[in-house]
């Protein structure tokens, strides 16, 4: 082999590190996508936009100076409280007049607070602090920091807490059963309401810790939420909507594909590459990569 | 002068381009979310006929061929994507059609003959006032009498129900695919128009918020009313617009009054103001 040909691997191998440290985050937003659509079969829309509240939250408990988890748990609580209001004014009163109708309200709500907070916080971007000091390994030709490392990790326990979550306590086997059947599940005596608040609440407190790893690793800024929940959304339909692990999969091929594309070709295709294989997917396999068919009944 | 002209200028095209979505939308019950992607389409490919192919005709038929161009183009791409993406239904249909028009975009930003992220500058002024009210006025025309034949009623059937429509015959693909590649032309047209009347077009005009903003007023008007969506298409590039006047807090505030609006009126009447109705200076004892 050649040099040349050696040099392109390692390449390819940093660019797919970079985007599974990317894709970590594109997943732990999914998952509140995922979590949302899979319980009552809402895109919501305005995820991107808890996520800023969270990232615009946390930034400003940074700089009153409380410690970093203080703000990481700021963050999450302000988004998970923003997004139980939410579902409480907005989404549970259009909930029984069709999907339609819900969609263009959830647009709406997303809209509202992209523009609530630029007038707010300003539309300035915001840069977090950092708070450890960022070490780069090197590992033959290629870089990991400790921060890629960092945000893989609080990936994965998040994943592992969620599968424990709703198989082995009883609010999870009630989320379960929730995104099952909601009319049996409030028939066997469960309280829907409450679980669809607290799937809302667990969604948008994964977003705000997302979005505080975002804002560490880029900037805080009012328009964020739009770029990574849009790309955050594609990566649970790829991965299959509705389902858990398929979320945390669909982030991963969606963060490796578009590092892959913006190093080795061209970096202004970067947003293009999501949508790309969210088309393909939906002409392939619409109900995503982990997703089982569902048949249409009259 | 120029002020009011240029908001009189951009009512006429958002009239064209809601009507045009309300076939899809409204008519067909096919949730689109890239609209502007097909309006940009329409602009560029437009622009790029008459900035370099141009032929040496005099300016009016030079428009009418580059309101075809436009027509074509954006119905090629409504043909591209809708035949894959019309198997899927609702929000899969919503979030293809999304993609789609992002990636419409972002093709336009990488394109350096159209000028790329700096904008497509040159354009001749081709088009005015008239130009714009008079495509409004025929593609007006043209959705009146579609509604009324069979053919538009067959497409409104399958808004209501497409497996009861199945059943009664409507050949479901055809009559979405029609009401989309149309739909998309159309959109193309009040490209063209867009494109020599402002003379510079550059892709952040056609993203996914003007999608949105094309969306709300169908829903404003009523899903499936004509003149619905002129009145929306009124109200929603106006109101904006006045607004600005309001002074103070108002003025400041206007882009989060919109997104409220939207949803109050989800909640109060998802139908639209006018829901399938049009308005109507006939009596009623025909019907």
């Amino acid at each position: 082999m050649s040099q040349n040909f050696i040099y392109f691997l390692w390449d390819c191998l940093q660019y797919f590190i970079n985007g599974i440290a990317q894709g970590s985050l594109y997943a732990m937003v999914a998952l509140g996508y995922t979590m949302v659509y899979g319980i009552i079969r809402l895109v919501n829309f305005a995820h991107g936009e808890f996520l800023m509240i969270g990232a615009m939250c946390g930034f400003y408990a940074l700089r009153a100076n409380l410690p970093m988890p203080a703000a990481i748990l700021v963050a999450m609580l302000s988004s998970g409280l923003i997004a139980i209001i939410v579902e409480r004014v907005v989404y549970r009163p259009i909930r029984k007049s069709g999907r339609i109708p819900a969609l263009i309200t959830a647009i709406g709500t997303s809209l509202f607070f992209q523009y609530f907070g630029q007038l707010v916080f300003g539309a300035d971007p915001k840069t977090i602090p950092p708070f450890i000091e960022e070490k780069i390994f090197n590992l033959g030709e290629i870089n990991v920091s400790n921060v890629q490392i960092a945000i893989f990790c609080i990936t994965l326990f998040v994943l592992l807490f969620l599968f424990w979550l709703t198989h082995y306590t009883k609010v999870g086997k009630a989320m379960r059963a929730v995104s099952y059947n909601l009319p049996a599940a409030e028939l066997m005596g469960i309280n829907t309401n409450k679980i669809i608040s607290f799937t809302f609440f667990l969604g948008a407190a994964l977003a705000g810790l997302g979005g505080m790893l975002m804002g560490y690793t880029m900037s805080v800024e009012p328009m964020m939420g739009m770029n990574l929940g849009t790309k955050a959304f594609v990566a649970a339909v790829v991965g299959g909507i509705g389902i858990i692990p398929g979320a945390a999969l669909g982030g991963f091929i969606i963060g490796i594909a578009e590092n892959l594309v913006a190093g080795l070709y061209k970096s202004s295709l970067r947003d293009a590459v999501s949508f790309f294989i969210l088309i393909l997917i939906l002409l392939v396999k619409p109900s995503g990569i982990l997703g089982k068919n569902m048949k249409e009944k009259v | 002068m120029g002020y009011y002209h240029g908001i009189l200028l951009l009512v006429g095209i958002f009239i064209t381009l809601t009507l045009s979505l309300n076939l899809i939308n409204g008519f067909c019950g096919q949730f689109s979310l890239g609209h502007a992607g097909f309006w940009g389409a329409g602009a560029y490919a437009s622009a790029v006929y008459s900035v370099f192919y141009a032929f040496p005709l005099p300016a009016p038929i030079n428009m009418l061929i580059a309101i075809a161009v436009g027509f074509i183009a954006a119905a090629i791409c409504g043909l591209i994507i809708g035949v894959p993406c019309l198997r899927l239904r609702g929000d899969y249909l919503a979030i293809a059609t999304l993609g789609f028009g992002e990636i419409v975009r972002i093709s336009i930003m990488n394109t350096e003959m159209v000028g790329g992220p700096r904008g497509f500058i040159n354009i001749p002024h081709w088009a005015n006032i008239w130009w714009v009210y008079g495509v409004a006025f025929v593609i007006a025309l043209f959705m009146f009498n579609l509604k009324r034949s069979a053919f538009g009623r067959a497409i409104i059937s399958i808004r209501e129900d497409e497996i009861a429509a199945e059943n009664m015959g409507v050949n479901l693909f055809n009559s979405k695919l029609f009401s989309f590649t149309i739909g998309a032309g159309i959109a193309g047209m009040a490209g063209a128009l867009f494109a020599h009347t402002q003379q510079f077009l550059h892709p952040s005009n056609f993203n996914f918020m003007w999608s949105v903003i094309i969306l709300v007023m169908v829903i404003l008007g009523g899903q499936g009313s004509v003149t619905g969506s002129i009145i929306g298409a009124v109200i929603l590039t106006i109101v904006p617009e006045a607004l600005r006047y309001a002074g103070g807090t108002v003025a400041e505030w206007r882009m989060t009054i919109f997104p409220v609006l939207l949803i109050i009126l989800m909640m109060a009447k998802p139908e639209g103001l006018f829901g399938a109705h049009e308005i109507s200076f006939r009596k009623r004892s025909e019907g």
